[in-house]
Parts: C-alpha cells; structure tokens; sequence
C-alpha cells in the first residue's frame, strides 16, 4: 500500500497531537517559507504543482490566490470547512484525524496571500470537531507556530474557527461569507469575486479542507514530486468518499485517475453478494447520475475523463446504487434535499426545487399521471441557467440524468399501480 | 442576561472579528443562548441584538434560516436522524420510522415526557458509518455512528437516567 499523503494518520495513528506531527516533519514547510521564501514563490510553486480545488469545481488553486486584487489589505483567508454534500465525508475524517497538517495549510495559504487572519467556517454539525480545532489552535498560539513576528519574521497569523448552523447552501463561497459576516447565507452576485471583494469587502481566498491539506507536502517534497501523481492534467492524489450499495464504506485516497472499479471493487468490496451496479453518481447528490456499465466502471476518475461522460467528478463523493433501488426514488431523494436547501434567494430553484420534489413525489406514491415524467423533466431543465449560484443546477442534474437514462424506472410507477 | 453569567465567553467570541465587523459574532451568540434556555428566546434575541448594535429583525431572521436554532421549546434533546441518500441505501429510513415507532412518536414529535424530540435531517457527513444520527443537546451536538435501533434505545435510556448528556 501506498503512504497516504492526506489521510496520514492511516500510517501514523497519533498525528492528530502536535508533538507527533511536528516529529514528522509537520510545520517545517510552513517556516521554511515564512523564514525564506516570498509570497510570489510560494504561489509559482503551488501553481507549478497543478494543485486544482477539491471542494467540487476543480479551478486551479495558484491561479485562484493569484487573483487577490494588488495592494489591497488587509486579505483574509477561510477555509471551507462546511462539508455538506450528501456522499462527501472526506473533510470531516482530515478534520477529526489529521488537523494539524490541515491548519499548517491553512497557515502555508494564508502566508502566500498575504493574510494575517484565516477563519476556517465548520459546518454547525461538527460542533464537536470545532472544539477540538479551538484545542489546537490554542496550542499553536502557545508554542508560537501562530502569533506575532512568526519565527522571528515580520508575519503575523491567526486562525479563528465559525460555526455555521445547517445550512447546505453556506458551502457556496459567496452564502459562506455573507454568513461568516452574521448575515443569511445566500449567495452574492458576481462580479466582484471573492479575490477582489470577499469578507467584510477585502480581498479573501477561500479553499475548501482537502486542497488546503495537500499544501504542506507540496511544499515540503516540490511541484515536480505532487505532479508525478494523478493525470497530467488531474495532479495528485484525491480523497474519494464511497457510499451507498458497498461493502466497505469510506474514505480511500487514491491518485487522480484511478478508475471506479477499482475504487468500487478493489476498494470497497464490491456491492452486496448477488447485486449489481445499477448506477453511480459520482459527485454526491449534486450528479449527472452514470449507468454501472463496464465502459464508465474502467472511466479514469480524473477531472477530464468523468467530464467527458457528460458527468463531473466534483468533490469524488461516489455513491453507488445497486438494482435494487429504482432511480425515480433517487431522483425524490436529491429533490428533498435541493427543496429543503434551496436558500430562497433566487425564484427558479425555490420555486423549481419545491415543484420538482412534489412531481417526483406523486410519481413515486404511484399517484403519477402519465405525462408527469416529462413535467418533472420540464420542471428541471427550466431552473437551468437562470440562478446566481450552483445550487439551482445541481438540484436538477440527477432528475434530469435519471429521466435520460433510466426513464423506465419511472413509468413503471405508472403502469404497475405501486 | 447573557451577559452577567457569560461575559467572558462574549469577550472571547467578539474578539474573534474585527471590531467593526462584530456583527460576524451573532451566530456564536445564538448558539451560546441557546445552550442556556434550551431555544432562542425573544429576551436573549434582543439582548444579543443590542451587543452587536443591529436590530432585533436581523438576528430573528436568521433563527428561521438555520436549522440548528429553534425559537420553540422543543425536548430536550433532539436526535436528529440523517436519511439523505447514501444513509437511505443503508436503511436510515426503517432505522428512523422503527425507532420513532418504540418510542410511540411520529418523525419530528417529542416524547410524552419532553426528552427527546426526534427528526430526519440533511446529510451529516457521515454517510460510511450509516445509520447515523446527531444528538443536538444544551451541551453541544454529538455524532452518534453505526446504529441499531437496540443502540439508540439504550442511549435514550442514559439520557433519561441522566447518565448521558448527549
């Protein structure tokens, strides 16, 4: 096996405390930049890497800092800790196990912006693990890897934990930030973009908990080491969370390009003895649902090849569906959940998201009428590109891709009088 | 008054954010009134209004929002079940309609006796270790992983004793 580069304390157990992380190597990289390299640097470096966002867009995470609008202070930086895609549970096992070499990225994204204040924004739900980041932050400031005059530079850090209080919608960058100001989290329009005008109006980087893990290797170990992992246009290694129809449920770090079956099956076991894959969605509930046919089971799961399905990879949340499970119930599930949600802001996906779920729910209680497939159809592609922020279209992706493909499931509730 | 029995803790959360900006401190302020009376009170939403100098509207507004506040008495704890999609191919749903069925209430009703509300929540991020569900008490909101029914029952059964605070 492999060493993990993520999820490190699969090889070391006690990462989590700080003397056991700073033993193997942890905050090295941090004060070798602070103590050596410019901010211009540090973003070469990253940006040579191919480091792309793992939150779920893929943008490249140099060309992101690089956008900070010039000579304007002072910057922030959040990390999005606001893990809330059913299927994502990547953030949460780095958070709980690894959050040294997390903050350490933090601090790594905050030098080369050019921030003196990071807020790393935890949904409400991990109350707990915010608890706990409070523990280690206090123990950083204590043991001076967070303060004033760093290592006896002129850089200054500090790093403060907000809880948020349920709301899916918080993890869009610009929801995240209206929150963090103690506002309603619903998107902001754009233009001006975060890089330009973020929190409180300042310029403000926002990378999400696993792209901010991966800084400290990189900089530690060079751009040239990170990229001879993954796809040349994917780099690196990627945190898949697998769920659904599978044995083994979890977390499995592996390069960029691995393929679904081998997460699936190598991996994950397999679905249960005597099942098949019916389908995957391979970006959590926010999905272009994909058939389980051979072809996408040996697709590369690297940004490109999964875009190429006509899916996307997003955040490698992969759920798997077996045949037992009937797409027009998938389908109700990801409309609850878009409807419940939607923040309200914009009429399509209030209005769409509402009016999707009751469709699908009609059609799923057997009550359907026999032109409510395409209604519910009609009703998805009409919220499409006409909302501020990404809910909206991911809230009809799987409908629409579940109709397409498995549009059988659903008149089967017609004739069968289920 | 919060602000007699927690003054050190509100020095704490507004010291967080920039001095002109302590409207960011409203949503640690809800949580820290909502541990002491159990829901947002009217009192406590004007109380934290007048600390960060914004009307009593802005912060009432977010309680609807968000769905870890509550302005309602509710029991006192809330175990809140997640049957999104990947837990529901685990069998969440069965778990919560079993579960709420032992203790002879309909999802999102409360025991005779106040104690536990229970409720079908949102993905909680846990989805390899379904069923799971969170229990949001005074003291904070814990995550409770790979359950039975037989294991929930005997956490309710430590809350009720007061062996368990959540």
């Amino acid at each position: 096996m492999a060493e993990h580069i993520l999820l490190r304390h699969r090889d070391i157990p006690d990462i989590d405390e700080l003397d056991v992380y700073l033993q193997h190597g942890g905050f090295a990289a941090f004060r070798t930049l602070v103590t050596t390299k410019t901010p211009q640097e540090v973003i070469d470096e990253v940006k040579a890497s191919g480091l792309r966002g793992r939150g779920g867009a893929g943008f490249p995470t140099g060309g992101k800092w690089s956008f900070l609008t010039s000579g304007v202070f002072p910057r922030y930086v959040v990390a999005n800790a606001d893990e809330s895609e059913p299927g994502t549970f990547k953030d949460r096992e780095i958070l709980e196990r690894n959050p040294f070499q997390f903050l350490e990225g933090v601090a790594i994204c905050a030098y080369a912006s050019q921030a003196k204040t990071a807020y790393v924004y935890c949904r409400g739900e991990f109350w707990d693990l915010a608890r706990g980041l409070d523990e280690d932050l206090g123990l950083l400031r204590r043991r001076g890897f967070l303060g004033q005059h760093l290592f006896g530079s002129d850089c200054s850090l500090d790093i403060h934990t907000h809880l948020g209080a349920g709301a899916y919608i918080c993890g869009e960058e610009t929801a995240l930030l209206e929150s963090l100001e103690g506002k309603l989290g619903q998107p902001r329009l754009r233009p001006p973009f975060p890089a330009a005008e973020g929190l409180y109006g300042k310029p403000t980087v926002i990378n999400n908990v696993e792209t901010l893990t991966n800084l400290p290797p990189i900089i530690q170990r060079g751009a040239a080491w990170y990229r001879a992992m993954g796809t040349e246009k994917s780099p690196g290694v990627k945190v898949f969370s697998l769920s659904g129809s599978v044995q083994r449920p979890g977390n499995y770090e592996l390069p960029l390009g691995a393929t679904f079956r081998e997460l699936i099956f190598d991996r994950g076991g397999g679905v249960p003895a005597g099942r098949k894959v019916k389908a995957i969605l391979p970006a959590g509930a926010s999905s272009t649902i994909l058939p389980g046919t051979e072809a996408v089971l040996d697709t590369p799961m690297d940004y490109e090849s999964v875009a190429a399905l006509g899916s996307a990879l997003g955040s490698a949340s992969v759920i798997v569906v077996d045949d037992r499970f009937d797409l027009s119930w998938v389908a109700l599930k990801t409309s609850r959940f878009f409807k419940h949600e939607s923040c309200g802001k914009c009429t399509p996906c209030r209005e769409g998201t509402y009016w999707m779920m009751h469709v699908a729910e009609r059609i799923e209680a057997g009550g359907g009428r026999p032109e409510d497939v395409s209604l519910l159809d009609t009703v998805a592609r009409q919220i499409q590109g006409k909302c501020l922020c990404a809910l909206g279209e991911f809230s009809t992706m799987p409908v629409v891709s579940a109709i397409e493909r498995f549009r059988a499931d659903f008149e089967a509730h017609m004739t069968d009088g289920r | 008054m919060l602000v007699e029995k927690y003054r050190l803790e509100i020095e704490a959360i507004l010291a967080k954010y920039p001095p002109e900006h302590k409207r960011s401190a409203v949503m640690p302020l809800l949580y820290l009134a909502q541990g002491e009376y159990g829901r947002i009170t009217p009192q406590a939403l004007q109380e934290i209004a007048a600390l960060l100098g914004i009307e009593p509207t802005q912060v009432g507004s977010l309680i609807g929002f968000y769905s870890l506040y509550y302005d309602k008495p509710t029991g006192k704890y809330h175990l809140q079940v997640c049957t999104d999609l990947p837990c529901a191919l685990r069998g969440a749903e069965a778990f919560a309609r079993t579960l709420c069925q032992r203790l002879g209430i309909e999802l999102g009703g409360t025991t005779a006796d106040g104690l536990i509300t229970v409720e079908a929540v949102m993905c909680l991020a846990a989805c390899d270790r379904a069923p799971v569900f969170q229990v949001q008490a005074a003291s904070g909101i814990h995550y409770h992983e790979n359950q039975t029914v037989e294991s929930a029952m005997a956490l309710i059964e430590m809350l009720r004793r007061g062996l368990a605070d959540g």
